[in-house]
This record gives C-alpha cells, sequence and structure tokens, in this order.
C-alpha cells in the first residue's frame, strides 16, 4: 500500500534522529532514567519508519537483508558474556564491576550525594548497556522484517494503475461519465 | 479504600483479561487478552515500591532531602517487560503459520491437525 | 458445532471470572499503597550503590550490577525468541 511522497520524504528525514535520540538514551544509562532495554526499542523503532514507508520486496530486500540484523544482535550478546568473563580473569569473579574506580576508561571514583553527573564513570555499566542496546535493537528488527517478510504486499504497478471499475472514472470536468 | 485504587485497577485488568481470554473466538483477541494480562502484573509490581511523596532513585540533580522509591521492584518489571515481548512475539508469529494453513483464524473452526 | 459442555457455557464462566475477580480485590484491603513493608535491602541499594558501583541510577546499578545474572537470562531469553521466529520462517530449498 502506497503511502505518499511527502510522507517517505519526511520519513527519510527523521531516521538519523531517532538513531541519535536512541543511542544518547542507550550512553547516559547511569546518569538519566533509561539504558540498554529502552534505547534498543527507540533505535528498533527508526527501522519500522522505514518499513512503513517503503515496500519491502522491492526496495527494503535487496539494501538491509535479514542477516545482518541478525549478525548485529549476536555481536551484542557475545560482548556482554565476554565483558562477564573478563571480570573472571581480572578480578575474583563472574560479572564483578572490574572498572570501577581505577581510574582507566571509565573508572572516577563517586561520592555519595547530589552531583550534576560524570559521564566517565560506573565501571562496566555503560559497557553492558551498550551491548544490550544493540542486541534488543537487532532482535525487534529481526522479528519485524520476517513478519514483513511473511505478508502479501501489492507492488507498485498495481498501485499507480488507475481504477479499474468504470463507475469510478471521472470524465474532464470531474463528473461522472 | 480510595486510596488503594492502584490495587484496586490491578485486579480489574485482570478480570477483564481473563474475560476476553476465555470468551473470544478469534485468535488475535485472545492473543491481545494476554498482553494485557501481563501489563495488569507490571502495574502491579511498581505499585508495591511506592513511597509516600518520593522521587524517582537518581542522584543527578536529585532536589533536596525527600524520600526515594524503592528500585529493586522497578528492575524485576524491567526484566518482566522484556520477556513478555518475546512470548508476544512468537504467539502472533504462531497465529500467522495457523492463518496460512487453515485459511481462519477463528478457534472454533479448526478442529485437527492438517498436514 | 456440537453443543459445550457445561464447564465452557457462557454464564458459567463469567460467574467464575467474577469469583475470581472478588478473590484478587483482597491485597487492596490488606496493603496500604505510600509505606512498603519490609525494605531493608533497598534501603542498602539506596545507601551505598553510589560508592560501591559508581553509578548516579540505582536502578541501572541493580539491574546491571546486584542482579547481574537476571539480565544474562532476559538477554538470552530474547535471543531465543528470535531463534523461534526465524525457525518458522525459513525457506525449505528443495
Amino acid at each position: 500500500m502506497t503511502i505518499g511522497l511527502i510522507a517517505r520524504t519526511a520519513g527519510r528525514l527523521i531516521v538519523p534522529f531517532i538513531f541519535i535520540f536512541g543511542f544518547y538514551i542507550v550512553t547516559h544509562g547511569h546518569l538519566t532514567p533509561g539504558g540498554g532495554f529502552q534505547g534498543g526499542a527507540v533505535i528498533a523503532t527508526g527501522v519500522a519508519l522505514l518499513l512503513v514507508c517503503y515496500y519491502y520486496r522491492e526496495c527494503m530486500e535487496k539494501f538491509i537483508p535479514v542477516s545482518s540484523f541478525k549478525l548485529v544482535e549476536s555481536a551484542g550478546l557475545i560482548l556482554f558474556i565476554c565483558t562477564a568473563l573478563a571480570g573472571l580473569v581480572v578480578a575474583s569473579g563472574f560479572l564483578v564491576n572490574w572498572l570501577n574506580a581505577t581510574g582507566g576508561l571509565f573508572g572516577h571514583a563517586v561520592a555519595y550525594g547530589v552531583n550534576p553527573g560524570d559521564l566517565y564513570t560506573a565501571g562496566i555499566i555503560p559497557v553492558l548497556n551498550f551491548a544490550i542496546g544493540i542486541e534488543v535493537f537487532g532482535a525487534l528488527s529481526a522479528v519485524l522484517l520476517y513478519m514483513f517478510a511473511g505478508l502479501k504486499e501489492t507492488t507498485q504497478e498495481e498501485d499507480d494503475a488507475p481504477a479499474s471499475t468504470p463507475a469510478l472514472v471521472k470524465g474532464k470536468k470531474g463528473g461522472r461519465k | 479504600m480510595i486510596a488503594n485504587l492502584p490495587f484496586i485497577a490491578v485486579a480489574l485488568l485482570m478480570g477483564i483479561s481473563l474475560a476476553t481470554i476465555l470468551l473470544k473466538k478469534n485468535m488475535i483477541k485472545m492473543v491481545m487478552g494476554l498482553a494485557m494480562l501481563e501489563g495488569a502484573v507490571n502495574l502491579f509490581l511498581v505499585s508495591l515500591g511506592y513511597r509516600e511523596n518520593g522521587i524517582a532513585p537518581i542522584f543527578t540533580n536529585a532536589p533536596e532531602g525527600a524520600d526515594m522509591v524503592l528500585p529493586t521492584v522497578q528492575a524485576l518489571t524491567l526484566t518482566n517487560i522484556v520477556i513478555g515481548v518475546a512470548t508476544t512475539a512468537l504467539m502472533l508469529v504462531l497465529v500467522m503459520v495457523i492463518y496460512k494453513k487453515y485459511g481462519t483464524v477463528n478457534s472454533d473452526k479448526m478442529r485437527r491437525l492438517k498436514e | 458445532m456440537k453443543d459445550p459442555s457445561f464447564t465452557m457455557r457462557p454464564g458459567f464462566v463469567m460467574v467464575l471470572i467474577v469469583l475470581i475477580t472478588l478473590i484478587l480485590l483482597l491485597p487492596a484491603l490488606g496493603l496500604t499503597f505510600g509505606a512498603p513493608a519490609a525494605s531493608m535491602t533497598d534501603q542498602y541499594y539506596l545507601d551505598n550503590s553510589q560508592t560501591e558501583t559508581g553509578a548516579n541510577n540505582v536502578v541501572s546499578a541493580v539491574v546491571f550490577d546486584y542482579r547481574g545474572f537476571d539480565t544474562l537470562g532476559e538477554a538470552t531469553v530474547l535471543f531465543i525468541a528470535v531463534l523461534g521466529v526465524a525457525m518458522i520462517f525459513r525457506r525449505v530449498h528443495k
């Protein structure tokens, strides 16, 4: 079903902003409300907008195959497990916060109380947020694309053809024939 | 009794979802009833952890001198929402396969397993 | 369509649902809305999570640090759901 040129162009313009907003929610998960799951769902909304605007069989299936989303999802889960296993090697247990207060990448220390919020705190929590974010994004987009592949859609020639019932065909001055 | 309004709303939502699952014949409406039941359970979990005049449990630019709400039940609700999404997606895919094989989504008209 | 049995008639089902809803109204009588009963672990999480984990958001610290195994299980459940959907919609090549 066609959706019109204005909606298609506006949808294509808005999608980068949706991606940036979702990425902001994922990255600031340890400072503001949000985190991995919420941000991943917002990023998947951008893909859903693209699916609504364009025909699946003609435009999307060639450019964005489903296997790329499955790859992204598996990479997210593997990153989560590797970060947890690194705690077993470096510190004393599985899923131990081994980056907290060490002075490394995410290792500033925080004192108790109200503060404006520093991005480089909280140990492995931002890394886990990023892994869960790309996993949820890949999973929801893959489910959407598989469900669209099972539907029967009209092609673009059937939508652009003039109406075939004679009662609806109007004359040149706008009246019925 | 009127102060416990969230718990009364939870009981009503659960009753309506049970009525939808048991009395409707369309399979997609049964899936909708199950999703509403999961929403009622999430509402119950979140409203168990409320403190009077509490603020969100976040320390970034928090207002001074206020109690914070309990954070553990919010973590349980987050997990429950994601599991609900996974279950609903699988159920809808099974309804699509049933429609392809039987030609109908009415649960009275499909009786035997077809090849 | 053959006659439904006694347990599936609409009148009996509605009486049962009204009965279950009345039983589910019991928590509304027993609990109070603004004062949770036992909150010793939650008070520990609120007081000590900022120095132990370094995160300002206590819910993120609980989800990813204090109860990290639940998040691992939940990520696996989501992965298995997508696996099930992909298995149903595969193309069988002859």
